[in-house]
């Protein structure tokens, strides 16, 4: 009878520790964190990206913005103009939007009255400019992440990328690496 | 918190957010609370319909203490007290 109650108790036990470690790895796992893919690099798009960055981080949630194919357009600094590209980068590079200023909306673009008629707007409702929210997202320590791999592909070059206080190179199993362990995980 | 209470109360800081859209009221919440001490309350001015809604989110979420908003001529008035 003891004999029994004594396995029983063991084989508990075992399970005891196989929950626990469960539980432990699902409580590290995710951290008060959020990660985007950011592809496109339309303006509205851009901007919701940034709005909730910016939102999360004055929450203190930690961000990390992964920057990828379109949307490296929003991080080209227009004063920059680097050398040493050839043929290809270069018509890519001038048929693709030179900085934040430059970006088309998805719809109602309108040959550029759109984002104009937008930007007028978000003034008029005292909106932070999409500049004004790199900044402030520069100041929170969002953390942002070019996809070194479509960086080359549209011949972009470091160099030309805008002055930001956290902004880093890699590719895309970084990002999957900071998604897996973030509790809020988006595409955009 | 009542209204005639919220109104009464003694607030440490005030930040005046009113010329500024969402998300700015909330980033400008969070850059003053760093500098009142805890149990210390804070009061927000918005004009954004979201804000309203936003900052107890926040609080719940840093555990300070949302006390309640106060509806003026156009703006809101909205009070917490630092954990």
């Amino acid at each position: 009878m003891e004999e029994i109650q004594n396995t029983e108790i063991q084989r508990l036990q075992r399970e005891l520790e196989v929950l626990k470690k469960k539980v432990s790895n699902l409580e590290d796992s995710r951290k008060d964190q959020l990660s985007i893919a950011i592809v496109s690099g339309d303006l509205d798009k851009i901007l919701a990206a940034m709005v909730i960055s910016v939102a999360a981080a004055a929450m203190d949630t930690q961000v990390k913005l992964f920057f990828s194919f379109w949307s490296l357009s929003a991080l080209r600094d227009p004063k920059k103009c680097p050398k040493g590209k050839d043929f290809i980068s270069k018509m890519f590079g001038m048929m693709l939007p030179k900085g934040t200023k430059k970006l088309a909306l998805s719809n109602m673009n309108m040959v550029g009255m759109g984002p104009m008629m937008i930007r007028m707007l978000m003034k008029k409702q005292n909106v932070m400019s999409l500049e004004q929210m790199f900044k402030e997202a520069g100041e929170l320590g969002i953390e942002i992440v070019v996809c070194e791999m479509s960086m080359n592909l549209m011949g972009f070059k470091k160099e030309e990328l805008i002055d930001y206080p956290n902004l880093k190179f890699a590719g895309a199993a970084t990002f999957v690496a900071d998604a897996s362990e973030s509790s809020i995980q988006l595409f955009i | 918190m009542s209204n005639e209470e919220l109104k009464n109360v003694s607030v440490t800081k005030s930040i005046d957010a009113r010329g500024t859209a969402c998300p700015g009221p909330l980033l400008e919440a969070k850059k003053a609370i760093g500098t009142i001490k805890a149990g210390e309350i804070m009061e927000i001015l918005s004009a954004d319909e979201g804000t309203k809604v936003d900052i107890p989110k926040w609080c719940n979420k840093q555990g300070h203490e949302y006390l309640g908003t106060v509806e003026e001529n156009g703006y809101f008035k909205i009070y917490m007290k630092k954990k």
